[in-house]
């Protein structure tokens, strides 16, 4: 039996081994899957008929303000956390170190992280969609324009939330310290950079802080998708601030890709 | 093509100033089953994990399958095989589902179901990783270190937490890789092991091959001086001597007939390594 191997067949299979996998862990499906979709449930009801709006114009409904915050979270869940705990516990555990010793292709490997990370994030999308609208009747976009936005948002908050993750598993000391090395500083940030509340609410030191990292940005690129214009006024600067956003994410995206062409490693620090 | 599978000449590492491996020379020819043996710390993985391309030497020549495995290409990797000392990983994938994955690896692979089923995991196929047992996920392991049908296998403590029948078992499925032609090279803790599966051991110390020969040979084991044991005067006698039946036929005579408690024995293989890698062996009492 000799079959020829390319990379991207390889890469194909291991997004499906991936995803199989991803689904499979019960702690991955309700701490990076559902947890948007639970948190906007959560602050729907609880919130629910609560409005946020400017001065001057019609508000709008509390779970709507809150979506695309679930959205920006859900994205970073799925590509930042999902990456930085799974590739902490799989170096700890010597799959990375069996995979290197097979002649796997490298690139075959990282395809197939996208791969798994594009379906369980779009999966993630399309169920918090629809649950804002059929449980909560928020109304989505409909103009082509705010969904070109989503697209690109999407994109370079999942590629830098990607290469960051990857980076950032370097980062806990063993696979048990994993989960609270990673979900802790994400927690934080998802608290300060107005994903659980109006970001114009927070103390301005507060805003700086946050807007260093990507997770900011990504949020206000998705109100800018599913909050109506009107509210772009309630902005800090009064600005979706699309230039600086996408400039900011693709920042953190190249600084990401360097870190983890500079540190990434096949095997634990201890072990060669 | 060179005439050894591994050729090793003045081969050094060291860890932040701590040697680990100090001037090792080894040649394994191809289809050879080879043991490495040797206490922990004594640079058995270091020079394993450099061979297949895990770590990188400070000196030396290091040549596997005629490649430089400090520059290991996807060509080089799909002719060798690697069980390494701990297996993990991949937890929520079935046996049939790892197995058929990662023969998509390599360019020669052998039937995934065939490997399955020579590995003994037929009635496990659907078993998550996670469920199986310690020597069923060994067994998982070897199944995919054998599965692009490597010239060269690398098995790290291949049986560690083997029951004995299961040990039993591997070792037939080793020895009938070695028969079709597979090089190995095997370290393991369990002298049996090697004894059983290695047409020759080299025994690691300090950094270096201290004894290199065949199980029965090894550090002069065949012309090791006999053991007698037996009781006189109500007290345990022992003596080593190169002519045992003399020294028994002696010893009848002595004590009138029937010697008691009489054990005539040469050096295990254990007693060999220990004395090699510096352990006292078992305490005797010598007599002359």
């Amino acid at each position: 039996m000799s079959t020829a191997v390319s990379p991207a067949r390889i890469a194909m299979s291991r997004a499906s081994l991936e995803t199989r996998s991803y689904f499979r862990e019960r702690d991955s499906v309700i701490f990076s899957f559902l947890f948007p979709v639970i948190m906007l449930g959560i602050f729907a009801v609880v919130f629910g008929g609560e409005d946020v709006g400017p001065s001057s114009g019609a508000p709008v409904d509390f779970a709507q303000y809150f979506l695309p915050g679930m959205v920006a979270s859900g994205i970073m869940l799925v590509s930042f956390q999902t990456l930085a705990i799974s590739l902490a516990i799989e170096r700890e555990d010597g799959t990375l170190k069996r995979l290197r010793g097979t002649p796997m292709p490298p690139v075959s490997y990282f395809l197939g992280k996208v791969g798994m990370i594009l379906v369980v994030g779009l999966s993630q999308i399309a169920l918090l969609l629809a649950v804002a609208a059929v449980a909560f009747g928020v109304e989505l976009p409909t103009e082509p324009s705010k969904w070109l936005t989503f697209a690109w948002c999407y994109v370079l908050g999942t590629a830098g939330g990607a290469v960051l993750g990857i980076a950032y598993s370097s980062v806990p000391r063993s696979a048990k310290s994993a989960s609270a090395v990673v979900v802790g500083p994400l927690l934080v940030l998802q608290f300060i950079s107005g994903v659980f509340f109006v970001f114009n609410d927070l103390p301005s030191w507060l805003q700086n802080v946050a807007s260093v990292f990507p997770l900011k940005w990504l949020a206000q690129g998705m109100r800018s998708v599913f909050l109506p214009d009107r509210l772009e006024t309630l902005e800090v600067s009064a600005s979706w601030q699309h230039g600086p956003t996408a400039l900011i994410l693709s920042l953190w995206l190249i600084a990401g890709l360097v870190i983890c062409v500079r540190t990434f490693r096949w095997q634990r620090r201890d072990d060669g | 093509m060179t005439t050894s599978a591994i050729r090793v000449r003045g081969l050094r590492k060291a860890y932040a100033g701590v040697t680990a491996v100090s001037g090792l020379d080894l040649d394994v020819a191809h289809g050879e089953v080879f043991a490495l043996l040797g206490p922990n710390g004594a640079g058995k993985t270091t020079t394993v994990e450099i061979l297949e391309g895990y770590r990188r030497r400070d000196a030396g020549e290091v040549s596997v399958l005629g490649a430089d495995p400090a520059r290991p290409d996807a060509g080089w990797r799909a002719r060798i095989g690697i069980v390494l000392q701990s297996s993990g990983g991949h937890d929520e994938l079935t046996v049939q589902e790892l197995v058929h994955h990662f023969a998509g690896y390599y360019p020669g692979a052998r039937d995934p179901d065939d490997v399955i089923a020579a590995v003994g995991l037929d009635e496990k196929r659907a078993t998550r990783a996670r469920h199986l047992s310690g020597g069923q996920r060994r067994r998982l392991d070897v199944a995919l270190g054998i599965l692009g049908n490597p010239e060269l296998l690398f098995l790290d403590e291949p049986t560690t937490g083997f029951d004995p029948e299961a040990r039993r078992e591997f070792w037939a499925l080793i020895t009938s890789l070695a028969d079709g032609g597979t090089t190995i090279v095997l370290t393991t803790h369990y002298l049996d092991e090697a004894e059983q599966l290695a047409g020759r051991v080299g025994v690691i110390a300090g950094g270096r091959i201290v004894a290199l020969d065949t199980p029965d040979r090894l550090g002069g084991r065949d012309h090791d001086l006999a053991v007698v044991r037996w009781s006189e005067d109500g007290r345990q006698r022992t003596e080593r001597t190169a002519e045992p039946t003399a020294l028994v036929a002696q010893l009848a005579g002595r004590l009138g007939g029937e010697v008691p408690g009489l054990i005539v024995s040469r050096a295990t293989l254990e007693d060999v390594y220990l004395r090699l890698i510096g352990q006292p062996e078992q305490t005797l009492e010598v007599v002359s």
